[in-house]
């Protein structure tokens, strides 16, 4: 399981993590299914949590529904959600896993003092543990 | 028909299919059929006790449905039921 991130999608992820510090952000990613993922675009999504949020997210039922419709207008495939971990490691917590769903790939940014510091993916096996994917950065040519 | 909407992470078990057309009338037996014609959804859309996974919401339109609760509730040929995940996480507390 491989994922290439486009520099441009790494970079707004990050900035978003970054922003939203010391809070968990979340967003859902595009791009194009295959051998490898080419995860080309982020949209933002509002954390829905109520309450404290720095060590949990949630994204509304609405707004999954428009990430889904999105992917369809724009002829790209849903490949995940992406969600920052403060101040914690980028690995999925047990609370991510029990609540993942398979196929998607679960992008974590762990941010330090504020700072993106680490990229990992992951992913649900058959057995709903999480097993991680390669990431790979490359810019694309989108136009 | 009544139609059922398919989220991206469950395609893979419906031959990539977005929707699924059923002739059942009510809520119950349309979610039924939709497992009977895939059964390899059924791990990820219920639970042990056969009920909706907790992280898993259906929508008719705006309003949540639960086959549990709302297992009646009559579809009609416009209906379209959304099998929409809540997704959610964080780190350990």
């Amino acid at each position: 399981m491989k994922v290439r991130i486009s520099f441009d999608a790494l970079q707004q992820m990050h900035k978003h993590a970054e922003t939203d510090y010391p809070n968990e952000c979340c967003g859902f990613f595009y791009g194009l299914e295959g051998d490898i993922r080419q995860v080309r675009i982020t949209r933002k999504v509002e954390n829905a949590k109520e309450g404290d949020q720095r060590r949990r997210f949630q994204i509304a039922p609405k707004d999954y529904q428009e990430a889904e419709k999105y992917a369809i207008d724009h002829d790209l495939d849903l490949l995940g959600v992406y969600h920052s971990h403060p101040d914690h490691p980028a690995e999925p917590s047990e609370h991510d896993r029990k609540v993942a769903m398979p196929w998607f790939s679960y992008i974590i940014i762990s941010v330090q003092d504020g700072e993106a510091v680490k990229t990992r993916s992951w992913q649900l096996n058959n057995e709903r543990q999480f097993e991680e994917e390669t990431v790979e950065t490359e810019e694309f040519t989108t136009k | 028909m009544a139609t059922i909407i398919i989220p991206t992470p469950l395609r893979k078990y419906t031959n990539q299919n977005r929707k699924f057309e059923t002739t059942e009338d009510n809520l119950s037996d349309a979610i039924q059929q939709f497992i009977d014609e895939y059964p390899e959804v059924k791990q990820n859309l219920l639970d042990e006790d056969g009920n909706v996974r907790s992280y898993i919401k259906l929508y008719i339109g705006d309003e949540e449905v639960n086959p549990a609760e709302n297992g009646s509730t009559q579809l009609t040929d416009d209906t379209e039921v959304s099998i929409v995940p809540a997704i959610a996480g964080g780190t350990e507390l």
